[in-house]
Order: C-alpha cells, then sequence, then structure tokens
C-alpha cells in the first residue's frame, strides 16, 4: 500500500479515532463511480483528495483511506446482489496516469497502530470477496490499469481476474512498500504475487525491492500482469475482454436485482439494535452482549418468495446486520474486546431456512445470499476479539446460526433447565421448561468454510475423523447438553446451579489477560488445517506486518514510514532480528 | 421427590446453607467421601467417644462447645467470622475499595491455588498424626491429639467450603482432589513437603503443633487480610482455633522440659534416661529440626508470586492493618537473607518481592516466645543450660542458604564438618529410637508416661484425671 504522491510525512500520531459508520450507498460515494452497461459494469477509482475521513492528509493520486474502501466493498456488493446481469467488472481509474497509489502515507504514519491493522484487515476482506465474486458469483473483475498501479493500487489489482496495464512506457505496477516506507504490502500482495500469480520468487523478490517498479512486456513475462495494452487500442481492447470474460459467466438472463434497502440501525453510547441483532455494549467488563434472534416467521416456500422479500428475507437480513456490526464493533468499539453471543428462536426455522436456501442453489440470489453469510461468518474468524457463545434454552444454535457458536473460542451450553423458568416464554401449549439443545444441520457440513477450506466442524476435529463422522450423522438431531457435550459441540455444560458463575468467572478472567497475547492465542487456534491465500494473509502476511509497523524502523521517529517524504532517510538499527 | 437433609443440623454453620442448593448439591457428594477419607486416613485408635469441643457458631457462646462425642458423629461445621459490611481492602492496587463478595475473574486462578495449598495442609497433618493415638502418654493428651485433628479436620471443610460456593466446577474438583492426595503416598502425596513426613513420636507432635501449626498461623494471618472477604472471614475463625493446636504444642513442651528438670534434680544428673526422660540435648536436636524444616515453609526468601498477590490484594502481610506504611510498597526495599559472596549476609531487595522474608521474621520473633517459656522452666529450676532457636541459615533445604551447611549458630561450614558435626544437632538414629522406646500408651484415667509432668488444668476445667477418652 504505497501513495507515492504525498512528499511528506506526518510525524504525529493521533489517538482520537472518528466514529466510523459502514452504512452507504451509491449516491453517497465521494470516491467511485459505479456505471452498469448490460453485462459489464465499471467501477471508475477517482478519489476526492480532500474526501478523507479524518483531517489531516489528502487523498492526492488515487490514495485511499478506510472511507475509501469502505465504498468499494459497498459497491462491490451491490454488484452482487443489484446487478444480477453484470458479468464481468472493470476496475479502472478516473484519474490521468495513475490508477491507484495504494493506501495514504500520511494517513497510515499519522494512524494509532491498532487503527491500521483493523485498516488492513478491512481492506483485505474487501479483497478476498472481489475474489470470491469471481470465482462464486460469475463477476470476473478486471484490473484496467490506465495508469500506474503502487503498493495497495497494484494490491487492488492483483484481487482481479486479469490484470491489463496500459503500455505508454511510463506505468508500471509497483511493491515499492519495502524500499520507501520500510514496511510491507499489507493486503495480500507479497502473498498473491507468489501463491495466485506465481511469479517466480526471485523475480518478485527483484520486483519487491524495486521502487520503481515494472512495466510493459517485462512485466507480462514475468507475470505481473496479464496483458500490456497499447494507448490508441486501450479502451476497445478493455471493452473486449471484458465482453469475452462476460461470455464465461453463468449468471442468469433478465433476472432482476435485489435492492440493498439502508439497513435500520439503532446506535446508541450503550446499545446497536438491528431487526434481528441486538448487541449490549458493556463498558465495565469490556465485553458485548450480542443477541441473534431466529426467523420470526416460517421460511417461505420457494425462491420466487425469497426473491419477492429481497434485502427482507431473514438470512440476508442477518447477513447484513451480522456484517454491519462486526465492522462497527471492530473499529469503534476496540476497548470491548469480548463479544458474548446468545441466539433467541425456534431452531426448526432455522433449520427450515437452511433447507429452503440449499434447495435453491441454483438460484443466483440463494447463491449470494450463502455465499455472504460465509464470507459473514470469516470476518468473524479473523476478529481480534474473544468470542463466546452461550447457549441457553430458547436459544436457536441450529445449522447456520450453529456456526456463531462453532466460531467462538469457547461455549457454554446449560445442562437442564434454569429453576426459575416455567417455560412459558417459548410454547404457549406446553409449560414445561425445555432445555437447551443445539442441532448440527446440513449448512454445517460444507456450505460455509472458513478461510482455511475447511468447515468449522471439519477444523474443530482436525485429525479425528471419528469425531468428525459422528457428529455429521447427529446432522438434524437436536442435542441436548449432555450429548453435545460428548460429541464435542460445546466446551463446558455447566447446570442451572453453577451457570451464572461459571459464565461471569470466565468472562471476567478472560477480560483480564493481556488483550495482545490473547488475539495471538485465538489467531492460531482458530485456524488448525491447511494454509491457503486466505491463511496466509490473515497469519503469515498480517502477523510480519503487524510486527514490522511496530518497530521502530518503520515506526519511530526516525523510521521509515515517518521519515518518508521529509527529505530525510530513515536510520534503521541494522540488526536483523 | 428426594428428601433434603437437615443441613443446619448435621453441619453446623453460619453460612445460610439451608438455602444455598449449589452448596447443598456440593455438600452431598462431598460430606460422604469426607467421612470415608476420616474414617481411613483418620485416627486409626479405636475409640468410643472423646471429651471434644465443637463451634456451633461464631460467637462467645457458640464457638466452644464441650461434650463426648462419637468421632465419627462429630459434626464439622462452616463458619465464617462475622461481616463486617464496610469492610474496605487494606493494601495494594486495589486498597480502599470494597472487599469482594464474590471471586474476581481475573484472580480467579491464583485464589483457587492459594485455597488449595491451604486446604492440602489442614487434611494432612490428621494423616500424619493417625498412628500416634497408640502411644499416647495419658487420656488428656489423648482428647488433645483428637481435638487438633477435627479442627484440622474442619479446617479443611472451611477451605472445601470456600471451593465449593466460590469457585464452581473446578473448585469441585479441586476439593475432590483435596480428599485423594495423601500424606506420604508415593503416587499422589501432599502438596508441600514437610507434610508427607510421617508424625513418629508425641516429642514430634509438640514440636510439629508448636512449629509447624504456628506456620499454618501465620499463613492464615496473611489471608485473613485478603480482599476476598469470604477467605478473609473463614481464616479469621481457623485462626481462633489453630491457637488452641499452639497452646498443645507450647504446654506440651513446657511439660516435657518440666518433665525432664525434675528428674535432673531429683537424681542431681543430666544423664535421665536411665529414668526414663528425655535429656534436653534431645529436645534442642527435635527443636532445631522442626524449626528448621518449619522456615522453609515460608518459601525463599524473595517471591514474585508473593509480590503479585500482594498487590492484586489476595494476601496481605500479617498484621496489615497495624503497619505504619502506604500499603502498597512499590518503591519500598528490604533487606533479605542472602549469601553474600559465599558468607551468610543480607541483601536489598524490593519490598513487595521480600514478602516472604517479613512474614519468616515475625514467625521467627514468636517462636522465640516459646523458648523463653522453657528457659524460665530451666531458670527457676536453677540450670545453667538453656534452649536456643537456631540460626536462620541453619539445615536449609529452601531458599538462599539452601546450598550450604551452617551451624546453629550461624558459622558457614564445608560439608566434610557438616556431616561429621551434624550428629550434634539434629536427631539421629539412636535419639530417635530412644524417643520411639519411651512412647508406651497410658490410657489409664489420671495416670500419665514418666517423659512428660501432667498439666497444670484440665480441658474446660475438668481435672487432669477426668475421662476425656472412652476407648473402644
Amino acid at each position: 500500500m504505497t501513495d507515492l504522491a504525498t512528499p511528506e510525512a506526518a510525524n504525529r500520531s493521533t489517538e482520537a479515532a472518528p466514529h466510523v459508520e459502514f452504512r452507504t450507498d451509491p449516491q453517497a460515494y465521494r470516491h467511485w463511480r459505479l456505471a452498469v452497461d448490460g453485462p459489464v459494469a465499471t467501477l471508475t477509482m477517482d478519489v476526492d483528495e480532500h474526501g478523507g475521513l479524518v483531517p489531516g492528509y489528502e487523498l492526492k493520486l488515487n490514495s485511499y483511506d478506510l472511507g475509501v474502501d469502505i465504498e468499494l466493498y459497498d459497491a462491490a456488493q451491490r454488484l452482487r446482489f443489484e446487478h444480477p446481469e453484470v458479468r464481468t467488472v472493470v476496475v479502472t481509474s478516473g484519474k490521468d496516469k495513475i490508477f491507484c497509489a495504494g493506501a495514504n502515507i500520511r494517513m497510515l504514519a499519522a494512524s494509532a497502530h491498532g487503527w491500521k491493522v483493523n485498516f488492513c484487515k478491512f481492506t483485505n476482506e474487501t479483497r478476498n470477496g472481489i475474489e470470491d465474486a469471481t470465482a462464486n458469483s460469475g463477476q470476473t473483475w478486471v484490473a484496467a490499469l490506465n495508469g500506474t498501479a503502487s503498493g495497495g493500487g497494484y494490491e487492488l489489482a492483483l484481487a482481479c481476474a486479469h490484470l491489463m496495464l496500459v503500455d505508454d512506457r511510463s506505468s508500471v505496477v509497483s511493491l515499492p512498500e519495502l524500499p520507501l516506507l520500510g514496511v510491507l504490502p499489507g493486503t495480500g500482495g507479497l502473498t498473491r504475487v507468489v501463491d495466485k500469480r506465481h511469479v517466480r520468487r526471485d523475480l518478485a523478490d527483484y520486483f519487491a525491492t524495486k521502487s520503481e517498479g515494472v512495466g510493459g512486456r517485462r512485466a507480462v513475462r514475468w507475470r505481473l500482469v496479464d496483458e500490456v495494452v497499447p494507448r490508441q487500442a486501450w479502451q476497445e481492447t478493455v471493452a473486449a475482454r471484458a465482453r469475452e470474460l462476460a461470455g464465461r459467466s453463468h449468471r442468469p438472463d433478465g433476472a432482476t436485482g435485489v435492492a440493498l434497502t439502508r439497513l435500520a440501525k439503532e446506535r446508541t453510547a450503550g446499545a446497536i439494535t438491528y431487526r434481528y441483532i441486538a448487541a449490549v455494549l458493556d463498558r465495565e467488563s469490556r465485553t458485548v452482549q450480542i443477541t441473534v434472534q431466529g426467523p420470526a416467521a416460517d421460511a417461505p416456500a420457494d425462491a420466487a418468495a425469497i426473491h419477492a422479500a429481497g434485502a427482507a428475507f431473514y438470512p440476508l437480513q442477518l447477513a447484513r446486520e451480522l456484517d454491519d456490526l462486526i465492522l462497527d464493533l471492530r473499529t469503534n468499539e476496540t476497548e470491548l474486546g469480548t463479544w458474548v453471543f446468545r441466539t433467541s428462536g425456534d431452531p426448526a426455522r432455522v433449520l427450515a431456512y437452511d433447507e429452503l436456501l440449499l434447495a435453491n442453489r441454483d438460484d443466483w440470489l440463494v447463491n449470494e445470499i450463502v455465499h455472504y453469510l460465509k464470507r459473514t461468518l470469516k470476518r468473524l474468524d479473523v476478529t481480534s476479539r474473544s468470542l463466546i457463545a452461550l447457549v441457553e434454552p430458547g436459544s436457536c444454535f441450529a445449522g447456520s446460526l450453529l456456526e456463531l457458536a462453532l466460531a467462538a473460542d469457547r461455549s457454554y451450553m446449560l445442562a437442564g433447565v434454569f429453576e426459575d423458568d416455567d417455560g412459558s416464554l417459548r410454547s404457549e401449549q406446553v409449560l414445561v421448561p425445555v432445555p437447551a439443545a443445539v442441532t448440527v444441520g446440513a449448512m454445517n457440513l460444507g456450505p460455509l468454510p472458513m478461510g482455511n477450506g475447511l468447515t468449522r466442524l471439519q477444523t474443530r476435529f482436525l485429525g479425528d475423523e471419528d469425531a468428525l463422522a459422528a457428529v455429521g450423522k447427529l446432522a438434524g438431531t437436536a442435542l441436548e447438553a449432555e450429548d453435545a457435550l460428548d460429541a464435542g459441540l460445546v466446551t463446558f455444560a455447566p447446570d442451572d446451579i453453577d451457570w451464572d458463575e461459571e459464565v461471569r468467572i470466565a468472562i471476567e478472567e478472560r477480560a483480564s489477560f493481556s488483550p495482545d497475547a490473547l488475539t495471538g492465542l485465538e489467531a492460531n487456534y482458530r485456524f488448525a488445517g491447511p494454509e491457503t491465500l486466505e491463511t496466509k494473509i490473515f497469519g503469515r502476511l498480517t502477523a510480519w506486518q503487524n510486527w514490522i509497523f511496530y518497530r521502530p524502523n518503520a515506526s519511530g521517529p526516525d523510521g521509515a514510514l515517518r521519515r518518508f517524504g521529509t527529505g530525510r532517510r530513515a536510520d534503521f538499527d541494522r540488526k536483523r532480528v | 421427590m428426594t428428601t433434603t437433609a437437615d443441613y443446619s443440623e448435621k453441619i453446623p454453620n453460619n453460612v445460610d446453607l439451608h438455602e444455598d442448593r449449589r452448596l447443598q448439591r456440593a455438600l452431598e457428594s462431598w460430606q460422604p467421601n469426607f467421612l470415608s477419607w476420616w474414617e481411613s486416613m483418620g485416627p486409626t485408635l479405636p475409640t468410643e467417644d472423646v471429651y471434644l469441643r465443637t463451634a456451633v457458631n461464631v460467637g462467645r457462646e457458640g464457638w466452644a462447645q464441650f461434650g463426648h462425642v462419637a468421632m465419627r458423629d462429630y459434626r464439622w461445621g462452616i463458619f465464617l467470622a462475622e461481616r463486617d459490611h464496610d469492610r474496605a481492602i487494606a493494601f495494594g492496587q486495589h486498597k480502599g475499595e470494597p472487599a469482594w463478595q464474590k471471586v474476581p475473574g481475573e484472580y480467579r486462578a491464583d485464589l483457587q491455588r492459594l485455597i488449595v495449598i491451604q486446604g492440602d495442609t489442614e487434611p494432612a497433618s490428621v494423616e500424619q498424626q493417625r498412628n500416634l493415638g497408640a502411644t499416647a502418654p495419658s487420656l488428656y493428651d489423648l482428647r488433645n491429639l483428637f481435638q487438633v485433628n477435627v479442627e484440622e479436620g474442619r479446617h479443611l471443610w472451611a477451605m472445601v467450603y470456600l471451593l465449593h460456593a466460590y469457585f464452581g466446577r473446578e473448585g469441585r474438583e479441586e476439593a475432590e482432589e483435596l480428599l485423594h492426595r495423601n500424606s506420604g503416598s508415593q503416587d499422589s502425596p501432599r502438596i508441600l513437603g514437610a507434610f508427607n513426613e510421617e508424625t513418629p513420636d508425641w516429642l514430634s507432635f509438640y514440636m510439629f503443633t508448636y512449629f509447624t501449626d504456628r506456620d499454618g498461623k501465620y499463613q492464615l494471618g496473611t489471608l485473613k487480610e485478603s480482599a476476598f472477604d469470604p477467605l478473609s472471614r473463614t481464616c479469621e475463625f481457623m485462626l481462633k482455633e489453630e491457637a488452641h493446636h499452639m497452646f498443645v504444642g507450647t504446654t506440651g513442651l513446657d511439660r516435657v522440659v518440666q518433665r525432664t528438670v525434675e528428674v535432673m534434680r531429683e537424681h542431681d544428673t543430666d544423664d535421665v534416661v536411665p529414668y526414663g526422660a528425655i535429656p534436653l540435648p534431645i529436645i534442642q536436636k527435635y527443636l532445631n529440626f522442626h524449626y528448621s524444616v518449619s522456615l522453609d515453609l515460608f518459601g525463599g526468601e524473595t517471591s514474585t508470586n508473593v509480590a503479585n498477590y500482594y498487590t492484586a490484594g489476595l494476601k496481605g502481610r500479617w498484621l496489615e492493618e497495624r503497619r505504619k506504611d502506604d500499603h502498597k510498597l512499590a518503591d519500598d526495599a528490604i533487606m533479605v537473607d542472602a549469601l553474600d559472596e559465599g558468607e551468610i549476609g543480607q541483601t536489598e531487595v524490593a519490598a513487595l518481592v521480600g514478602l516472604n522474608t517479613d512474614l519468616r521474621r515475625e514467625y521467627m520473633s514468636d517462636c522465640a516466645g516459646g523458648v523463653k517459656r522453657w528457659n524460665k522452666i530451666l531458670e527457676e529450676a536453677g540450670m545453667a543450660t538453656r534452649l536456643h532457636l537456631p540460626h536462620v541459615a541453619f539445615n536449609r533445604k529452601v531458599g538462599a542458604f539452601s546450598g550450604i551447611e551452617a551451624s546453629p549458630q550461624g558459622e558457614r561450614l564445608s560439608e566434610d564438618e557438616w556431616n561429621r558435626r551434624k550428629q550434634d544437632w539434629l536427631p539421629t538414629e539412636v535419639d530417635r529410637t530412644y524417643v520411639r522406646s519411651l512412647m508406651r500408651p497410658v490410657h489409664e484415667r489420671g495416670k500419665i508416661a514418666a517423659w512428660i509432668a501432667p498439666p497444670r488444668q484440665g480441658i474446660n476445667g475438668q481435672p487432669f484425671d477426668f475421662d476425656y477418652v472412652h476407648l473402644a
């Protein structure tokens, strides 16, 4: 992520982060233009220099900050849901001679460490989402680099399936972070160059130390881009390529999109409330108590009803709410280190909605909803907060909602019922308290993989095929505490007498530990199993980047990040660590 | 529908046991295990009943109710000192905040560990002393032994209560383990080494109750300061009973010295062996041994754990509130024992990490009181010999002096010299065999063994020849 254009870096660090809102829509965009022409959408980056999220930097030369990326994310989401006709998305620049200069350096230099880390996480998720659209939505993203793409600009291009670079003898692609700023390209650049584009590692090494970048035929030969196009032929070649790629898509003809209407959300100092999710912010105990409501009505009969319901369709609305909540809490509530998940509702309904979705996976909208849920749960996996699930009577941890408990670092399930519970809250016919149950469903067995490519159950039971098979056999069976504990689906199953204290002590104890160590612990334990592009980006690349960010060689007063643009060279501590 | 036992009758308590479901359930499973532990690991001498003190509440009237009871029917109660609703934390980073009525999650692990370690010592001494009944010098002494035993059992109850009431499932599991670890067991010994040695004879018993139970007093004293109020109140009440155990040790040793002196005067000799008394040098050697072993129980001179416990408010200093300082100690220093270029000396450390030394010093000066008493007996009898506490560096296995040898006067010795001279300072096999040879039971009312003088007073105003114990 580089902005070569800002000549001087700010030597100050501001801790006061603004409140960030992630809900937006194309009418509100300041930095992007979205134009749809039949099967081809063009997303033009034209960053408003004075549109930074916080004062103190100018977004020159299409450099970006979190505000720019929030719009990009919104556009990517809308393209998938609102534009079933779009089969190719062309990303290009509205500036002359520059595609994108990457993340704004002044912004980075002035940001607190936590802000930088969260910013990079979100931009990574957005780029992973772009790849997900290409892979699973029949929307192929094309990077039309009509000028130099450096740092984060090139990393954005790397997330696209096809990279075109204008051949004007001056436009290049580059990853100049290391030589110019003493940090890494933090948005998957290093990983994608070798893992995705298969650039030979020695050439990649040279490329990432060469601040002026590589253009022309050499860029193609080294696989840094897929083609270079003469200026004269640029427009028509991009258009032709877009049409060609659109032809490979499985997106439907004549379908109508679903409008992602503005998400209803109420936010106060102590709570964030949506239609289906309520989050209570407990600042004293540094926890967020999140309650997810199950569906309010039975699942509709068929795909047509899903289309009719649109954004109000339960699984879609739930995914949007959860997505927004995660982003809001991660960015705005950094001291609330423990998220406690509860669910409330009818597990049978949750399973019925899951079945409806899985029975109609050929439907483009259903496909989008399932992948959106998948991406949202992945966000949870890479969230640097302790996640605890509490399975209580009246809850609906079944199928897709069981994933919340499986994503949690620890789960507690009440054995039996609360003694003062007369059951009247849940069943009008039978005034007998019903113990909590969890139910494995088809959604837990494949459609919602983690970043490591495995389901949460496969990851949970890594190396224990018997346990995994046993859980698979239990699919559809409501498991009360003892059986859920036996099956390994919950961590502890205290009874009514112990519940309050066990839970209180566990949460208090968690909140007392070092937040950094917890983040490291959780990130290590959540991703057992194979490495993928995603796990490498969120694990290896991010961890190294965050280490480098924190070192004086980058962020110290004489470090490269802080000295960039001052005309003075960084003064490195030369010891290799 | 199961019938719930009448807990307040079976288990005298002031913790509202009858309305605490969690506790009731915990005790339902724990109590039978405790009783079977008592049957298998408690006193081996069969008795009909024993004249015991039972606490039925914490007030002046209730804490000492005397009567003959069969030991298996002893009512092990659960008592916490009265709650002071205004109690504030007296030290550490939470100083001035209200005392905690619940375990803060942040300190769960540390508090649980402290309680488990304390709890582990309580039943250990019962196990160590289980065979002593067979060689009691009198019914009076036998009764005192049993009194100490049932109260150590009650102290186990007290710690188990805390684990059950405040630490959830893990607490219950730890409580169970307290019964499964056994003193001297090869597979699962007691946590602290000193509690894995059998108490082989009554001289050792008195030494143990004088020196080792006194360590317990000081540990309880620091826990009594705890910010965790239930622990504080539990320990406050336990201290009351612990005082009696030390009385058994203090007066027991008084009477051994007294008897030795009587024999020396009567026969005008230092050699009391032919007359069945215990020579003063052997008493001194036992004293040397038990004192030095007990000093080890306080741990190393410095401890970061204890510093953390203090700052967190889990464990204070002895008589914390009477100390005249800021009760935070962040900037203070203390001189602690240390090897200074190989020589026995002292070094300065931060006060927080030196808290073990502070507590050990309080203990040492308390121990000196007993020696003064026994020397007064010697003085009054016109004897020139005196008993002494050995130097802090003598016979240490823990701390700064664990790697060196020193004489009771504190001179550094080579290993060869130590090996040559240690039989002059520590009980030898010959000494122990002699003491053991004296251990013949006297189970007849009003009679007493020849190596110990009768007490001046009986228990609870009863005469010495009272029927304190009815043997089975």
